[in-house]
C-alpha cells in the first residue's frame, strides 16, 4: 500500500516535469505578450506581468498582421474546399470500383506522403512565373492543393472502403447515375472522414512555410507563418510586440483544438493510426 | 469476388472523377519531380535562360562537397534524435495520460500543446527562450548556478538547441500514436498476468511493451521519412549557421537554388533528398513485409 503511494507520487512528479517542459514556453510568450516595453526591460522573467496590456495586439495588428491573417485564411480555406471535392471525388471509384489500374494509381496518390517537398521546388518556382502568378497567393494554391492531395485520399478511400455496398446499390436501381450516387448517397456518409480531411489540411496549411518563402515576396501577399519572420526581421528589438503575433496566429489552431480535442487528435494523426 | 457488382462503371466515368485530383497532382508533384532530375543535368543560375548540360558534373560535385556530407550527416541526427528521444519521450508521456492519476484531461491539452503551433512560431519563440542574454533558458542555467551559454551561436552546440527544439515540438505527435495503441490493449491481458502475480515492472515489459512494438515501428517510419522533411525550424532559427554547424539538405538546397542561384546544383541536392527518400521507403517496405510473413509464421 505504501508503495503505492509513493509509485503514484512519482507519476506526479514525472507528470509536472512533462508539463513544465511543453507549457513552460506558451507561459512565457503569453505572459511576455502582455508586458509593457518597460516592464519587460525590468522584469523579463516575471511570469505575471507587473501592469497588463493589450497594446501589443493592436500595434501588430496594424502593423500587417491583419492582412497575413486574411491571406492565411483566404488561401487556406480556398485549398482546403477544392482538395475536400477532388480528392473525395477521386476517392470514390478507388476505394469502391475495381478496375485495372485502381490499385497503381492508388499507390502513385499516396506516394506523394513520403515525398521531400525541396524535390518540386525549383520547378514550381519556374511554373509559377511562367504563368504569371509569381508573387500572388493564387502561386499557392496548386502546391497546396497537390500536396494535400496524398494524405486525404488515403484518409477518405480507407473510410470509403467500409461503407456497405446496398446502400448505392438501392441508389443505382432508383436510376441515378453515378455522380448523382456519389453526391447523395456517399458523400453525406463519409462527413466523419472529410472532417478528419479538413482539421488535417487546415492545420499543415496554416502552418506551410517554404512554398509561401519561395513563391511570395511582397508583403501585401505573404500568409502568416512569412509574415511573422518578416516581422521579426523587421521588429526584432520589439520582443513582446513579436510574442503578441506569435500568440495570435497560433490561436486559431489551438481554439480549434480546444473546442474539438477528439476530431483533432484524430485528424493530425491522420492516417498514422490506422498504419 | 465482391466486386462483379461494384464496377457497373465504364471507363469514362471513373477517369471524370480521378481526373481533376490527377491532373493537379501531375502537375505539380509529378512533373516537378521529374523537370528536377533535369534541371540538375545543367549548369543553370535561374536568372538567365542560359543552360549549359553538364550531365552527371553537378552530382560528382555534390559527391566531393564536403558541405552536402556535413548536411547529410545533421539529417541522419534528426533521425536518431527522433528515434531514441522523442519515442520513448512521447511513450512517458502516453503512459503518464494512461495511469490513475488526476486531471488526466489538463495534463493532456498542456502536452499536446507544442504540435499545434506553426513551426515559424515554434522557432521565433525558442530563438528567445535561448537568448543568450534576456533568454529564460540561461536565467535558469545561472540561477542554477551554470555559466550562460550561446545557444544558437555556438557551432558545437546549435546543432543540439535546435533538436531539442525539434523534441519539444514533436514528442506530442507520438504521445498520441502511443496513447492509441495503449488504448486499444485488451484488459485480459492485464488480468492474466495479474493472476500470474506479475508486479507492474514485469506487466510493462511483458504485456505494454511487446503490444505496443507496431507503433514503435511506425513511429519509427515516420521519424525518418518525417526527418527529411525538416527545413522550417533550421531555416528560422539558425539558417543552417553559424558556418554550416546545422546545415541540413533542405538548408542547403535552398540556399544553393534561392540566394546563391545555382539552380542545376541545387536541383541535383533536391533530386537526391528525392532518391533517398525513395530508397528509405523501399527498404522500410521490405523490412515491413518480412517482418508481416515472418509474424504469420511463427
Amino acid at each position: 500500500m505504501k508503495n503505492k503511494r509513493g509509485k503514484q507520487i512519482l507519476v506526479y512528479i514525472v507528470a509536472c516535469i512533462f508539463l513544465v517542459f511543453t507549457a513552460y514556453p506558451f507561459i512565457y510568450m503569453i505572459s511576455t505578450s502582455l508586458k509593457t516595453m518597460d516592464d519587460f526591460f525590468a522584469n523579463p522573467f516575471r511570469m505575471i506581468p507587473g501592469e497588463f496590456t493589450l497594446d501589443h495586439y493592436f500595434s501588430v495588428f496594424e502593423m500587417g498582421l491583419a492582412q497575413y491573417f486574411l491571406n492565411s485564411v483566404m488561401i487556406t480555406v480556398a485549398a482546403v474546399f477544392i482538395v475536400v471535392i477532388i480528392a473525395s471525388l477521386a476517392s470514390y471509384p478507388l476505394s469502391r470500383m475495381s478496375f485495372r489500374l485502381n490499385r497503381p494509381l492508388f499507390l502513385f496518390f499516396i506516394a506523394g506522403m513520403m515525398l521531400p517537398i525541396h524535390a518540386t521546388l525549383i520547378p514550381i518556382f519556374v511554373l509559377s512565373q511562367d504563368l504569371g502568378i509569381y508573387d500572388t497567393l493564387l502561386a499557392l494554391l496548386g502546391p497546396y492543393v497537390a500536396f494535400s492531395l496524398p494524405i486525404s485520399i488515403f484518409i477518405l478511400t480507407q473510410f470509403m472502403q467500409d461503407i456497405p455496398k446496398e446502400l448505392e446499390e438501392a441508389a443505382v436501381i432508383d436510376g441515378a447515375n453515378h455522380f448523382a450516387t456519389f453526391r447523395r448517397v456517399i458523400f453525406p456518409v463519409i462527413k466523419p472522414a472529410v472532417s478528419t480531411v479538413v482539421i488535417y489540411n487546415f492545420v499543415f496549411l496554416w502552418t506551410e512555410f517554404i512554398f509561401a518563402l519561395i513563391l511570395i515576396t511582397s508583403p501585401s501577399q505573404m500568409t502568416l507563418p512569412l509574415g511573422l519572420q518578416n516581422f521579426y526581421g523587421e521588429f526584432s528589438i520589439n520582443i513582446p510586440g513579436l510574442m503578441a503575433a506569435l500568440t495570435l496566429a497560433s490561436l486559431p489552431v489551438i481554439l480549434m483544438f480546444l473546442f474539438a480535442q477528439e476530431r483533432v487528435v484524430k485528424g493530425l494523426t491522420g492516417g498514422a493510426l490506422k498504419g | 469476388m465482391i466486386s462483379s457488382k461494384k464496377k457497373r462503371m465504364n471507363a469514362w466515368t471513373i477517369l471524370l472523377f480521378i481526373l481533376p485530383a490527377l491532373l493537379v497532382y501531375v502537375v505539380y508533384v509529378v512533373y516537378p519531380i521529374i523537370t528536377t532530375f533535369n534541371y540538375s543535368l545543367f549548369d543553370w543560375s535561374g536568372l538567365s535562360a542560359d543552360t549549359t548540360f553538364v550531365g552527371l558534373g553537378n552530382y560528382v560535385s555534390l559527391y566531393m562537397d564536403r558541405i552536402f556530407w556535413l548536411a547529410l550527416q545533421n539529417n541522419v541526427l534528426i533521425v536518431m534524435a527522433s528515434v531514441l528521444l522523442q519515442i520513448p519521450l512521447g511513450l512517458i508521456m502516453a503512459l503518464i495520460l494512461s495511469s490513475s492519476i488526476k486531471g488526466r484531461r489538463f495534463f493532456n491539452v498542456m502536452f499536446f500543446l507544442p504540435y499545434l503551433m506553426s513551426t515559424v512560431a515554434i522557432g521565433l519563440l525558442w530563438i528567445y527562450m535561448f537568448d543568450p542574454v534576456n533568454g529564460p533558458v540561461n536565467q535558469i542555467l545561472m540561477w542554477l548556478g551554470f555559466s550562460p551559454v550561446s545557444w544558437l551561436a555556438d557551432p558545437a552546440i546549435a546543432i543540439y538547441a535546435v533538436l531539442f527544439v525539434i523534441i519539444w515540438q514533436f514528442s506530442p505527435f507520438y504521445m498520441i500514436l502511443f496513447r492509441a495503441a495503449i488504448v486499444g490493449i485488451p484488459d485480459e491481458l492485464y488480468e492474466a498476468a495479474d493472476i500470474d502475480g506479475a508486479n507492474s515492472k514485469n506487466k510493462f515489459f511483458y504485456v505494454t511493451l511487446p503490444t505496443l512494438i507496431p507503433t514503435i515501428v511506425t513511429s519509427s517510419i515516420l521519424a525518418i521519412v518525417g526527418s527529411l522533411k525538416a527545413f522550417d525550424i533550421f531555416y528560422i532559427m539558425t539558417g543552417g549557421g553559424p558556418g554550416h554547424a546545422t546545415e541540413i539538405l533542405g538548408t542547403y538546397m535552398y540556399k544553393q537554388g534561392f540566394i546563391n542561384f545555382s539552380m542545376g546544383y541545387a536541383s541535383a541536392i533536391a533530386f537526391t533528398m528525392f532518391v533517398i527518400a525513395f530508397v528509405c521507403v523501399v527498404i522500410i517496405q521490405t523490412l515491413e513485409y518480412l517482418r508481416r510473413k515472418r509474424g504469420i509464421l511463427s
